[in-house]
């Protein structure tokens, strides 16, 4: 199996800083990245990881279900993480959850026919402060509004980059 | 950019670069103080160096409160293993934003607190557990770690005293257990979050079954100001044993949410009306989760009291990891104990049959609560489940974090138990029913 340079050199870096007999400590990371690059946990992947690190493909696939980033689909371009654990319950996040869920059409962790969004109900993502906080892939959006929460998700039905729906600013 | 404005009661010790222009660099770091506490640490020996944070009365900040200098002095320093230090980044306790905050602006300040436990016990390998949720703080940290080696900070020989220490960064996926010390080392080590029976703790079996030092972000970043100013200085911000400042993270009905840094002790009802900004819309005080979802929750006449470890701890709850999450007098308590049992529903990792059944139904007659069709008989079996997730029936405390707070909610506001019951629909939320995931 093939990875971009960057991938590779990043494997190399995760089998350096474990101890040499300890190369199981980088499958998860490994599985991560990976995952990010190709777009899920491919049957191949598993083998490939399973080798790089010295173990059985059972023994990644029996880890890998633990993980709740770790997925055997691929998820949409655009994967949305609406938190509704307490802090961002109390302020909204649960309405902002069902809303994107009714106009997408999809629910937890379901992809829409384009392949376009997903959406996550997450529990707490380190935002508490700033709820209701969202993900988008790996970038954070804070203090969300109903109305900001309609467009970033029309927007992205419709075809468009985070980047261009102005009213959200993601923060980090 | 800053998420929320300062408050001047803060006490910035740990926040002091927050906000600064680069803040992240080493340039900045180096500007401020930074790594001098280092220098000072590599000139002492490692009885003085833990006497120091032993005398800083520094508790974990992860949510235990153990006396951070009296674990690092459970490490056999003498042991022929490799000895490690492991940072537990793996924030996720509901209601708590600050290790994402104190590694985002200061991530130096981090790492010298973890070199300087290095030296404490002869380790010369850390390892930084990071979530995988917060990947652009991995980033930030490689950064960091790399600026640190270029300046001699890190590697074979630190600041040429010959004095060798690695630090590296480790991604998380995704599992609220993994914050828990022992299920952190398993999935460390490519395996499922599951926790290890303990003793042996950490400090004798963590890392690779070796010697390690494993203590929450919050925790290391206290060391250098620590090493740099003396235990008795750091200790004296604080109230008796609970040495310091902590970060705490106000969320919820309030006018000003954000994270504020204040002394140990500071009064839980100061810290809503004149650092939160009162309350929201002018509503009345309901309830206060003080420290993340896992804490026994505070009634409204119940918060006027010192956030110390030990005057929570009086109050039959925990400081636990510094989540303040603060309820209006509007919220459904009922719908509230459910969306913590559907959390730890989810994130019970099935080892122990007590939390993994309790977990999963309370959850269930939660949700029958909340949709009104909850029984009288309801109410006792909630407590009779809490019962048999609590105190020492598991191997982890995720059990008695999922039966702590429901219990409190239900002994403090059993009425609102009573108002669900015989098809009475919700009295605060007629509109909505939660669905369950």
């Amino acid at each position: 199996m093939t990875f971009s340079p960057e991938l590779e050199a990043r494997f190399e870096k995760f089998l350096a800083i474990y101890p040499t007999d300890r190369k199981r400590s980088a499958m998860i990371p490994m599985l991560i990245y990976a995952q990010d690059e190709i777009g899920s946990i491919t049957d191949e992947l598993i083998d490939e990881v399973a080798k790089r690190v010295g173990v059985t493909p059972h023994v990644v696939n029996e880890v890998l279900t633990y993980y709740s980033m770790l997925h055997r689909k691929p998820m949409g371009k655009y994967h949305v993480q609406i938190c509704t654990n307490i802090s961002c319950l109390l302020v909204g996040g649960e309405e902002l959850w069902n809303k994107a869920s009714h106009k997408l059409g999809i629910g937890h962790k379901e992809v829409t026919a384009d392949g376009r969004v997903s959406l996550e109900e997450v529990e707490c993502i380190g935002a508490c402060s700033w709820a209701p906080a969202i993900q988008v892939n790996y970038d954070f959006y804070h203090d969300v509004t109903m109305a900001q929460l309609e467009k970033l998700i029309d927007g992205l039905a419709a075809g468009k980059r985070p980047e261009e729906i102005t009213e959200l600013v993601k923060v980090a | 950019m800053l998420y929320n404005q300062p408050n001047p009661t803060e006490v910035r010790i740990l926040s002091k670069r927050f906000g600064l222009p680069n803040s992240q660099s080493i340039e900045t770091y180096l500007a401020t103080d930074g790594y001098k506490a280092l220098e000072k640490a590599i000139g002492m020996t490692q009885e003085e160096i833990i006497n120091e944070v032993k005398a800083s009365l520094l508790r974990g900040r992860g949510g235990a409160g153990f006396p951070t200098g009296m674990k690092w002095s459970f490490v056999p320093r003498q042991s022929p293993k490799p000895k490690y230090i492991m940072v537990n980044a793996d924030e996720s306790e509901p209601g708590t934003c600050k290790d994402r905050l104190l590694i985002e602006y200061d991530p130096h300040q981090m790492i010298e607190g973890i070199i300087i436990a290095g030296l404490a016990v002869g380790a010369q390998q850390g390892y930084v557990y990071i979530r995988g949720e917060y990947r652009y703080l991995i980033d930030i940290v490689d950064r960091a770690i790399d600026e640190a080696y270029a300046r001699g900070y890190l590697g074979d020989n630190i600041l040429g005293r010959g004095v060798k220490f690695h630090l590296a960064t480790h991604s998380g996926a995704g599992a609220y257990e993994c914050g828990e010390e022992s299920a952190l080392l398993e999935s460390f080590e490519g395996k499922r979050g599951i926790p290890r029976i303990r003793p042996p703790f950490p400090a004798v079996a963590g890392v690779y079954q070796s010697p390690t030092i494993l203590n929450n972000v919050e925790t290391f970043c206290a060391v250098p100001p620590i090493i740099l100013h003396g235990g008795a200085y750091f200790a004296g911000l604080g109230t008796p044993k609970n040495g310091g400042t902590r970060l705490f993270c106000l969320s919820g009905h309030i006018n000003k949410p954000g994270v504020y840094e204040l002394p140990m002790g500071f009064n839980l009802m100061r810290m809503i009306n004149e650092v939160g900004g009162g309350m929201r819309n002018g509503k009345k005080l309901k309830a206060v989760v003080p420290g993340g979802s896992s804490c026994p929750l505070l009634k409204a006449d119940e918060c006027d009291l010192a956030m110390d470890y030990d005057t929570l701890a009086k109050a039959n709850s925990m400081l636990g990891s510094g989540g303040v999450v603060v309820l209006a007098e509007d919220t459904c308590m009922v719908k509230f104990a459910l969306r913590i049992m559907r959390f730890y529903a989810h994130e019970s990792c099935g080892w122990c049959i007590p939390c993994r059944e309790g977990t999963a139904w309370m959850k269930k007659l939660l949700t029958r609560f909340h949709e009104g069709m909850g029984q009288e008989s309801d109410i006792v079996l909630i407590g009779d489940l809490s019962k048999n997730m609590l105190g020492g029936r598991t191997f982890c405390p995720l059990g008695d974090a999922a039966a702590l707070p429901t219990q409190s909610i239900v002994e403090k506001w059993r009425d609102e138990f009573e108002a669900h019951l015989d098809g009475k629909p919700c009295p605060y939320d007629k509109s909505s029913r939660l669905v369950a995931v």
